[in-house]
Order: C-alpha cells, then structure tokens, then sequence
C-alpha cells in the first residue's frame, strides 16, 4: 500500500476535526475537534515516517500524543472553571474580547 | 615664566580658588561669614599679587599661556595671560575694588541669613575671576569667554534679592539688552578670525601693525565689536539696563555696574584700538553716540530723586566721556578715566551706600542734614564728588581735561559742545544730591518742589519706605531695607567701621590721584604729546563751578526756586521724568514686533502644524473605531480569519511567486 490512502485518510480526519472546530457551540465539542485534528498529524507523521524510514517522524508523533493528553487536561480544566463562573460553555457566549 | 606673568596668573587664580571652595564646599559656604572672610583674603591676596605684577611690570608685554583648541598641530586659541602696562593697572583697579567692596558688604549685608550671604560671595568670587580673565586675556575668545561670566554675575547679583519681583525683573533686563550687544561682538570676533585667522590679540596687533589686515569689510567687523562695547558699556540706546541694575546690593552696584564690568567696554576698545584706528568712520561714531549718551544720562541724572538712580545716570554719563575719548582716537585718555572713575564712583556708590544704610531709604527727599550725623560719610562723598565735578587736586580733573583736549585736538567740536554741557550739568547734578542728602533740612517745600515723589514724603518720614518694607518683611523674617538696618532719619549715623575703612582708603586714593595729576607728579609726568589749548582748563573747571553754583543757589541758598528751575525745561523735565521714552519704545519694539511675531508663529504652530496632527490622529481614531468591529471576541470567529489567512497566503504563494 502507498503513501497516498493514508495522506487522504489523515485529510479526512482534519476536515472533520476543523469542522467540528468551527462549527459547536460547545466547548467541550471544540475541544474534541481538535484531538481529532491532532490526531489527523499523528497519522501524517507515522505515514511518512515510515515511508521514508526514518525514526524521527514517530518520535515526533509521541511528543504529539503527550502534548495532547496534557492540552486535553487542561482544556478541559478551563472548561470546568468556566462553567462554575459563568454558568455556560457555549463559545458564542463567551465573546468578553469583543472589541 | 616671567615673575610678572606668574604674578598676574595669581591673582587671577585666586578668586577662581576662592569660588571653587565657596561652591563646593557647600558647609562653608552656609556659615556665611567665614565664607566671607575666605572670599575677602583671596581678593586680597589677588590684589598683592596684582600690585606686584604692576610694579615689576616692564613696558612690554609678556605672555604665559597654554594651547586651548588644538587643531592640525598648532592652536586655534589659547588661554593664559597677557600682561603689559595697560592690563596690570587694570588688574590693580579690579582687584583692589573688589577686595574693598567685599569688605564694606559684610558691614552692609549684616542683616543677610548665612545662607544668602555665602552665596552672595561666592558671585563676588567668580565676578573677580572673570573680571581679571577678561582684563588679562590674551585672545579674543578668552576675552569673550569672561566677557559673559561676568555678564552672568552682574545678572546673579543683581537679583541677589530675588524675591523682590523688581529685582528679577532688572536682573533679566540686564542680563537681554547686554546680550544683544554680545551677539554683535561675537559675530564680530568671528568675521575678524575669518579675515585674519587668528584670534591673538598679540598677532593680530603685529598683523595691523604691518598693514596685512585688509581695510575692506573692516569698519562692519569693529562695528560689530563696538556693538558688544554698547551693550556694556551701556551707550545709547542700550543705556536703559543700568539704572534699572541698581537694584542689586550698593555694594554690587560699586563694583560691578560703576567701577568695574559697565567699563568691560571700554576697556575692549582700549586693548583693540589699533583695529579701530584703521576705520575712522566707525570711530566717528563711537565718539559722536559717546557724546549724547553722556548728555543724555547727565540729563535725566538731574530729574532722579532716587540717590543710586543718580549716581547710574552719572556712570553712563562717564562711559560716555570715554567712549567720546576712543572716537576721538586717544583711547589713552578714555582709559585713564576709566581708572579715576573706577576709583571715585567706587567711593561715591558706597558713600551712597553708607547713607541708604543709615536712613532706610533711597529716596533724596527722606534725606537731608546728615552732614552732622555721619561727617565722616559725608566728606569722602564730597570728595568723591569734587573729582567727578572735574575739580583741580581731585581724581577726576586730569583725565576729564585729557578727555576734552582730545576731543578738541580730534576736531569733533560737536561732541566736544556736548561734553563741556555734560560737564556743567554733572557739577549740578552731583552737588544737588550732596546739598539735598547732606546739607539742607528735609523741608516739606523742597520736597514738593522736587516733584516726583510728593505723597509719599512728609511729614511722615517712614512712609517712603513702608512700601518696600512691606514687601521685604515677609520674605525674611527680619525686616530688611536694601539689607540695612531700618532708621528713620534721626537716628542716621555712622556706619560701622568695615564699611568706614574702604570709604576712606578710596578718598585718600582718589586725593593721591588728584593731587599727583595735578601737580603733574610721579607717573602722571609725562603728559600727552600734544597740548590742549590753553583755555581749555579755565572753561572746564569754571563750567563745572558755575554747576556747583546752580546747585548751592537752588537746593542750599534757595535764591533760585527749585520749582521755577523746573518749570524754565518744563518740557526738557517731563521727557527725562519719562526717560525720554526710550524704555516705552523698547518696550512698544517688545510689544509690537517679537509679541506680535509670535504671535503669528504661535497661530501657525496652533492652525497649521497642530492642525495636520490633528487631522493625521482624527483619522486614526476614526480607521480604529470602524475597524473594531472585526473583534467580535468569539473565538470561533477568529479560526476563521486564521483559516482566510492560510488560505490566501497560499494563493499569494500559487500566484505571484
């Protein structure tokens, strides 16, 4: 199998993830857009790491998973805070840098 | 070195050092007193330092100076001293008046706080450095350097009394019309270093000598350095700063605004008058501007009723007389009466002073009678009077008489007209302040006849004072009058002994000079090469005795009504009570011209370039306010405009590169 099917794949899950993004008004649905965006690289990552043989890229892609275990922690943290603060996490609510 | 040089370079050092150690060693300097007598003993030092470098002086000149402005392996200026005749016996006159002034102002400021009077020293001491640089310079540029120090003091010391607005207000007008002046001298000195090269005054003597200077363009570069003298020296019409600089201590005005800086002119011409004589239309303005500035002054002398007024009206009336001495190409005349004056208005300002000192108040009119109370005071005024009158065996007569034959032997029978008036009406002038202040009672009717200051005189003799007095109690909490004790008349006496000692050891010089000038002895032996006429002398001295004669008939013998006198130059009287106007004009020229250009710079800067600024940061605000709306703080929003960003820099990328 080649390179391709997986790049594709990995598109897939970003697309999804960046929709998912732009489109909740939940917090914690943003939040998951985003793992799967992370995610999306993981697969890019180990793809080409291993069609060019190279160590590296897997290296990388742990350092992604921590980063996104830790990024979900405290995420979610804030959600949680915000939440006792201002009773909603829906992110049109939340417009306080409205200029 | 030669032992004269080191000798002049002392007594230039040693104020330095003394204002150096007043300065910095602030502790000292607030104790008052001993600052003062640390400030005394330097002048003194300075001044045998002074005598020594005169005595052992020859004839030449030598010179001890140090590379200043290195440029390409030779110098652009030095600085050092220049030592011959003419600077040494001026280095006499500066620092003996300087030591005996600073002596009689620990009499006279006794009432100072500590505080002020250290401060009051140490302007003494950086006057008498400068004084001395400026007297001993040997070039153009050191001259100039000293010549705003002590431009600098005059302003410091003038507002001595800072608190008083009139004060400050005379030190700044001082400090702006004598400014002027400098302009014109610096830009002088400049173009003669762009004709020449050289600021030396040795070379450039040498260069005149040769006749390497070229006479084209030369009259605008001695104009521009007499305008320097002008501002100084207080010629017409920047006379107006003088009389207002009377109101600094007496004591200030002996040294500084008499006998000393008012003569920096004069001595500028002297020391450069080899140059002047090679462009004698500019001479002839000089002798001719010398001339009326002297029948100006001697005139509005005669309608002050304030005694120090008086004696600064009479001061530029002298500078006039020694400046109609340089026009008329005998600068040596000029500066002998630099010398004798220096001497007897020294004496007469601190005789004023003594008096102000006793009676609390300027003011002729307050005065009167004080002959009996002060005799000491009153003879050395007398004395100081007598030779300022130009009477024989007194300081003034042979340097007046030189004066005028020189102005006669120079052919300028206009000025010399003038001068012989001036001489008629200094005699009168003179001798009425000493008839009003020491003789005549202070009766109500002379008073009244006197005009000015009707109201405020009688009977009552403190009322004259009670303003001032008023306006100085609350800024320190003794009450000070012009820092003397405040008597009214019946209690005048005589001052203490520190301001006794200077009076007498200038009167006795001032009768040494006299008496020496007259009977042609000593230094005075070899007279001018060319004789006056011999009916010169006779006119002279009867001119200034039919003076003294107006004034016993007028204010003594009362023959002739003071007020009938007033009325025959009624117009004459009311222009010089208004000071001929030339304050207003100045005043109007202030007004109109620089207010009123200002004001049209102000409505530029205002409209025109605030405007643009205004315009450029209205649009500012605007182009921020429209475009805020982008904020709208959802942060979905802004993935948004993160993903339109990538988006486009990715066409930018597709595109154009």
């Amino acid at each position: 199998m080649g390179l391709q099917p997986y790049l594709i794949l990995s598109a897939v899950v970003f697309c999804i993830g960046l929709f998912g993004v732009t489109t909740r008004r939940n917090t914690i649905g943003i939040l998951l857009g985003i793992e799967l965006m992370m995610n999306a690289v993981n697969i890019n990552l180990i793809a080409f790491a291993r069609y060019t043989a190279s160590v590296s890229g897997m290296v990388f892609t742990v350092f992604t998973i921590c980063i996104t275990v830790t990024e979900a922690a405290l995420g979610l943290a804030i959600v949680i805070l915000l939440f006792r603060v201002r009773r909603t996490v829906m992110a049109d609510h939340l417009d306080l840098l409205k200029g | 070195m030669s032992d004269t040089a080191l000798h002049a370079l002392i007594a230039l050092l040693l104020p330095a050092f003394s204002f150096l150690v007043l300065a910095v060693v602030f502790p000292l300097r607030r104790l008052g007193r001993p600052a003062a007598w640390f400030s005394i003993l330097c002048a003194a030092g300075a001044f045998w330092a002074a005598v020594i470098a005169w005595t052992h002086g020859g004839p030449d000149a030598t010179r001890a100076v140090w590379p200043w402005l290195p440029s390409g392996g030779k110098t652009i200026a030095d600085v050092g001293v220049l030592v011959d005749p003419t600077s040494t016996i001026m280095l006499c006159l500066v620092s003996l008046v300087a030591l005996l002034v600073q002596f009689y102002s620990l009499g006279y400021l006794h009432d100072e706080p500590p505080a002020a009077l250290g401060r009051y020293y140490v302007y003494q001491s950086l006057f008498a450095f400068s004084m001395m640089g400026l007297v001993l310079a040997p070039n153009l540029l050191q001259l100039f350097m000293c010549w705003e120090l002590v431009g600098l003091c005059s302003y410091l010391l003038i507002g001595f009394w800072y608190q008083r607005p009139s004060a400050a207000r005379a030190a700044v007008k001082a400090f702006w019309i004598t400014k002027a002046g400098d302009v014109g001298l610096l830009i002088g000195i400049v173009m003669l270093w762009r004709l020449t090269g050289t600021f030396d005054l040795t070379e450039l003597r040498s260069l005149a000598a040769s006749n390497a200077i070229p006479v084209a363009g030369l009259s605008i570069i001695t104009f521009c350095i007499y305008l320097g003298a002008m501002g100084k020296t207080a010629q017409f019409p920047f006379h107006v700063w003088l009389p207002d600089a009377m109101e600094g201590p007496t004591p200030v005005s002996a040294l500084i605004h008499a006998a000393t800086m008012v003569t920096a002119g004069v001595y500028l011409l002297v020391r450069t008058d080899w140059l002047f004589a090679l462009t004698p239309d500019v001479l002839l303005i000089v002798a001719w501007i010398g001339a009326f500035t002297a029948l100006l002054a001697a005139v509005l002398a005669c309608v002050q009723d304030d005694i120090k007024r008086v004696l600064a009206y009479s001061t530029v009336s002298q500078l006039g007389y020694m400046m109609t001495a340089i026009g008329a190409g005998v600068a040596s005349a000029g500066f002998l009466h630099l010398l004798t004056h220096g001497l007897f208005k020294a004496l007469l300002f601190l005789g004023a002073g003594a008096v102000i000192h006793a009676v609390g108040s300027n003011d002729l009119p307050n005065m009167g009678g004080l002959a009996r109370r002060m005799p000491q005071t009153a003879i050395v005024f007398i004395v100081g009077t007598l030779s300022l009158a130009g009477i024989p065996f007194f300081g003034g007569f042979l340097s007046k008489e030189e004066i005028l034959g020189a102005v006669w032997a120079g052919g300028l029978t206009g000025p010399f007209v003038l001068l012989m008036i001036v001489a008629f009406l200094t005699a009168f002038y003179m001798f009425r302040v000493v008839f009003l202040a020491f003789f005549s009672t202070p009766a109500p009717v002379a008073a009244i006849a006197h005009g000015a200051t009707v109201g405020r005189v009688v009977p009552d003799q403190a009322t004259g004072i009670t303003p001032l007095r008023v306006a100085h109690s609350h800024l320190h909490n003794e009450t000070v009058v012009e820092g003397a004790h405040v008597n009214e008349t019946p209690h005048a006496h005589e001052p203490p002994v520190t301001m006794l000692l200077p009076l007498w050891v200038l009167a006795l010089m001032t009768m040494a000079v006299g008496v020496m000038s007259t009977l042609k002895i000593g230094g005075f032996a070899q007279g001018e090469g060319e004789a006056a006429p011999a009916w010169l002398t006779p006119s002279a001295v009867g001119v200034a005795t039919a003076g003294i004669l107006l004034a016993w008939l007028t204010y003594q013998n009362r023959t002739i009504n003071a007020s009938s006198l007033a009325a025959m130059f009624g117009p004459i009287r009311s222009a010089a009570l208004k000071k001929f106007w030339i304050d207003d004009i100045f005043e109007g020229l202030y007004g109109i011209v620089l207010l009123g250009f200002s004001r049209i710079i102000g409505w530029i800067d205002r409209y025109l370039v605030d405007g643009v600024l205004n315009v450029l940061s209205d649009w500012t605000l605007q182009a921020g306010d429209e475009l805020r709306g982008i904020q709208t703080g959802k942060p979905q929003d802004y993935v948004y405009g993160v993903g339109a960003g990538v988006l486009v820099l990715i066409l930018l990328m597709r595109l154009v590169f």
